[in-house]
C-alpha cells in the first residue's frame, strides 16, 4: 500500500465516531435542564485536546495551559465588556490572542524537556495569573471581570437554559475537532508523534523538530484561546480562577483520564469527569472530592493509560 | 539592617521548612522516576497528627514531632507497599493521575475527620515570643526551625555519606540498572527511602503548623512549592533541595516584604530564571 493509502485509510470515518457525534445532541432531548453543564463540558473538552495536541501527540507535558486559556477567555471579555458584544469576532480575537502567547512563549518552551519543561510552564502560568491578578484596573482581579455583555449571535440570544450556549460551543468544539483530526492524520502529525517517541532520531532523519514543536504548540495555544472565549462568551463573567494552577492541572487530569494521545481522550476525559463532579457535589458537597479522587485511582488501577486507552486493550486491534 | 537580617532570617526558616517538606520527594523521584505528586499528603498527616496529640491528648510539642515523623513514615511505607509499587512501571502520566488521585481522596479525608478549618497547635512558652541579639528582636520558633532542620539536614547528609545505606541510595540515584547488576535491593533501599523522605515531610508538616498553618487543602497548596524546591534543587541532590528551598525560602520572603504588590510574584520570577539557566536544577546531572 503507498503511504497515501495509509493516510487515507487511517483518516477514514468509522460509525463510532459517527455515533459519537450524534450522541453529543443527545442533551437537547434528553436532558435539556443541563444544557448549561453540557456547555461547559463541551469548553472543557475543546481545551483538553488542545492540550491533547502537545501532551498527547507530541509529548510536551505542560502544566500551564491555563495561560492561553485565560487569555482568551479576557480577550473575549474585554471586547464584549468595551461594546463589541458580536461572538464570533470575539471568539476570533481570544484564538488570536491565545495563539499569539503561545507563539512567542514556544520559542523557549520547545528547548526543555522533563521536568524543568513542567515546570516552566507552570512557571509562566503562575507568572501570567500574578499579573492579572495585579492589574485590577484592566481585568477586575479577584472580583473578577464584571459586565460583560454579549450581543445575539447570528440572531440566536443567549437564553438562561444554555440552549444557544450549548449549540454554539459544541459547534465550535465539532470544527477545531475536524482541524484537529486534520492534522493528527497528515505526515506532520506523524512527524510529531515521531518527536515523542524520539526526539533525537527525528532531528537526525533530517525533521525540523523544534520547527514542528513551535508550530503544534501554536496550534495548540490557539484552539486553548478559543475554548477560553466561549467560557467568557457564554458565562458572560471572567474571573481569575480561568488562569489558575487549578485549572491546568484539572484539564491535565482530564485529559490523562480519558487517555492521552487519542483524538477523543480529552472529550471522553470532559465528560466523565464533569459529570462525576457535577453529581458528586450534588450527593455530597463538602466531600465529593473523595469520590473523585477514588476515580482517578480506580482508573489507572484498572484501566492503564486512561479510559480509552484501558477499553482499548479489550478490543481487537485492527490493521 | 534590622530589616534586612530579619529578611534572611524569616526566609531562612521558611526555606528549612521547604526542605524538609521536599527532601524525600526529591530523593525518591531521582531514584526511582516515580512521579509522587501527594508527597504534602504525608506532610498533613504528620500536622494532624502532631495538632491532635498536644492540643487534645496534651503531650508536649517536642515529644509530639517524632511521632509526627513515625506516623507519616508507616502511612508512606504502607501505601508504597500495597499501591505504589505496582506503578512503578507505569507511564509518568498515569503516576501523576494516580498521586493526584491521592491527593484529592486525602484532602477529602482530612476535611471528614478534622474540617476545613486552620488549625492551630499549643507550642510550649520557652518557644513563644522573640529574644533579643546584637540589639535586633528574633522570633523564638523560627530559630528553633533552623536549628532543629539544621540538624536533621546534618545528620541526613552524614547518614548518605557514611553509611552503608547512603552509599545504596547514592548508587541506585545515580544507575539504577547498575546498582542492580551490582547486587544491591533496589527495591528495598527504595522502599525505606520512601519512608524516610515521607517521615520528614510529617515532620516538615508538623513543624509547619505554627509557621505556615495547616488546613485541609495543605497537600495541594504546597505541592507547587515542593516542585519548585525539587526542580530548582536537581533530582536526586539533597544538598541542591537544601539551596535550593534556601534561595526561594529568603526570595518569598524578600518579596513579601519589599514589593508586596507583587505578591508571589519573585518566586516564581527565581524560579523560571534558575531553570532556564541550569534546566536540570542547581545540583542536577541529568
Amino acid at each position: 500500500m503507498a503511504a497515501a493509502d495509509i493516510f487515507a485509510s487511517r483518516a477514514r470515518w468509522r460509525w463510532p465516531e459517527l455515533a459519537f457525534w450524534a450522541c453529543t445532541l443527545l442533551p437537547y432531548a434528553v436532558t435539556p435542564a443541563y444544557l448549561q453543564l453540557a456547555s461547559q463540558i463541551a469548553i472543557t473538552a475543546l481545551f483538553a485536546l488542545s492540550l491533547d495536541l502537545i501532551v498527547g501527540y507530541a509529548g510536551l507535558v505542560s502544566l500551564g495551559h491555563a495561560a492561553y486559556f485565560g487569555l482568551g477567555s479576557y480577550a473575549a471579555g474585554l471586547l464584549a465588556k468595551h461594546g463589541w458584544g458580536e461572538p464570533l469576532s470575539g471568539l476570533l480575537l481570544a484564538g488570536l490572542v491565545g495563539g499569539i502567547a503561545g507563539y512567542l512563549s514556544s520559542h523557549v518552551i520547545v528547548r526543555f524537556r522533563h521536568l524543568a519543561l513542567i515546570m516552566l510552564t507552570l512557571g509562566f502560568g503562575l507568572l501570567l495569573a500574578e499579573a492579572a491578578n495585579s492589574a485590577h484596573a484592566i481585568t477586575g482581579g479577584a472580583d473578577g471581570l464584571q459586565g460583560v455583555r454579549m450581543g445575539t449571535l447570528l440572531g440566536f440570544k443567549f437564553d438562561l437554559y444554555g440552549r444557544t450556549a450549548y449549540g454554539y460551543s459544541l459547534f465550535t468544539l465539532f470544527l477545531c475537532f475536524l482541524a484537529c483530526r486534520r492534522i493528527i492524520h497528515s505526515p506532520f502529525g506523524l512527524a510529531l508523534r515521531g518527536i515523542r517517541e524520539n526526539s533525537v532520531r527525528m532531528t537526525a532523519i533530517g525533521a525540523p523538530s523544534r520547527a514542528h514543536l513551535r508550530k503544534v504548540y501554536t496550534i495548540s495555544a490557539v484552539l486553548a484561546g478559543i475554548a477560553g472565549g466561549l467560557l467568557a462568551q457564554t458565562t458572560e463573567t471572567v474571573s481569575l480562577e480561568v488562569l489558575s494552577f487549578g485549572r491546568s492541572a484539572d484539564v491535565l487530569v482530564i485529559l490523562i483520564l480519558g487517555g492521552a494521545g487519542r483524538l477523543y481522550g480529552g472529550l471522553v476525559g470532559a465528560m466523565l469527569y464533569m459529570v462525576a463532579r457535577d453529581q458528586f457535589s450534588g450527593v455530597n458537597p463538602q466531600y465529593w472530592y473523595f469520590w473523585i479522587g477514588l476515580l482517578l485511582i480506580g482508573v489507572v488501577m484498572f484501566l492503564p493509560n486512561g479510559v480509552l486507552g484501558g477499553i482499548g486493550r479489550f478490543l481487537p486491534r485492527r490493521a | 539592617m534590622q530589616s534586612l537580617v530579619g529578611v534572611l532570617f524569616d526566609g531562612l526558616a521558611y526555606g528549612m521548612l521547604l526542605f524538609l517538606l521536599s527532601a524525600g520527594l526529591s530523593v525518591t523521584l531521582g531514584m526511582m522516576n516515580f512521579v509522587n505528586l501527594a508527597h504534602c499528603a504525608f506532610a498533613m498527616i504528620g500536622g494532624y497528627v502532631a495538632v491532635t496529640l498536644t492540643n487534645s491528648m496534651g503531650w508536649p510539642f517536642l515529644a509530639a514531632l517524632p511521632m509526627a515523623f513515625l506516623a507519616a513514615a508507616l502511612v508512606s511505607i504502607a501505601l508504597e507497599r500495597t499501591l505504589y509499587r505496582r506503578l512503578y512501571r507505569a507511564s509518568e502520566l498515569d503516576q501523576c493521575l494516580f498521586t493526584i488521585g491521592v491527593v484529592f481522596v486525602s484532602i477529602a479525608g482530612a476535611a471528614w475527620f478534622f474540617g476545613t478549618v486552620q488549625q492551630s497547635i499549643e507550642t510550649p512558652g520557652y518557644l513563644r515570643g522573640t529574644f533579643q541579639l546584637f540589639g535586633m528582636s528574633f522570633a523564638r520558633y523560627r530559630a528553633f526551625l533552623i536549628a532543629f532542620a539544621g540538624a536533621i539536614t546534618l545528620a541526613l547528609l552524614a547518614g548518605l555519606e557514611y553509611t552503608r545505606f547512603g552509599a545504596r541510595v547514592r548508587a541506585a540515584v545515580d544507575n539504577q540498572r547498575m546498582a542492580r547488576g551490582l547486587g544491591i535491593d533496589v527495591d528495598r533501599t527504595f522502599a525505606l527511602t520512601f519512608a524516610v523522605g515521607g517521615g520528614l515531610a510529617g515532620l516538615g508538616g508538623a513543624l509547619a503548623v505554627e509557621m505556615i498553618g495547616l488546613d485541609n487543602a495543605f497537600a495541594f497548596t504546597y505541592l507547587v512549592y515542593v516542585l519548585i524546591v525539587v526542580a530548582v534543587g536537581g533530582l536526586g541532590s539533597i544538598g541542591g533541595s537544601l539551596l535550593a528551598a534556601a534561595l526561594l525560602g529568603v526570595s518569598d520572603m524578600a518579596g513579601k516584604y519589599y514589593v508586596p504588590s507583587l505578591g508571589a510574584f519573585l518566586i516564581y520570577l527565581v524560579m523560571v530564571g534558575l531553570l532556564m539557566w541550569r534546566p536540570a536544577g542547581l545540583f542536577g546531572k541529568r
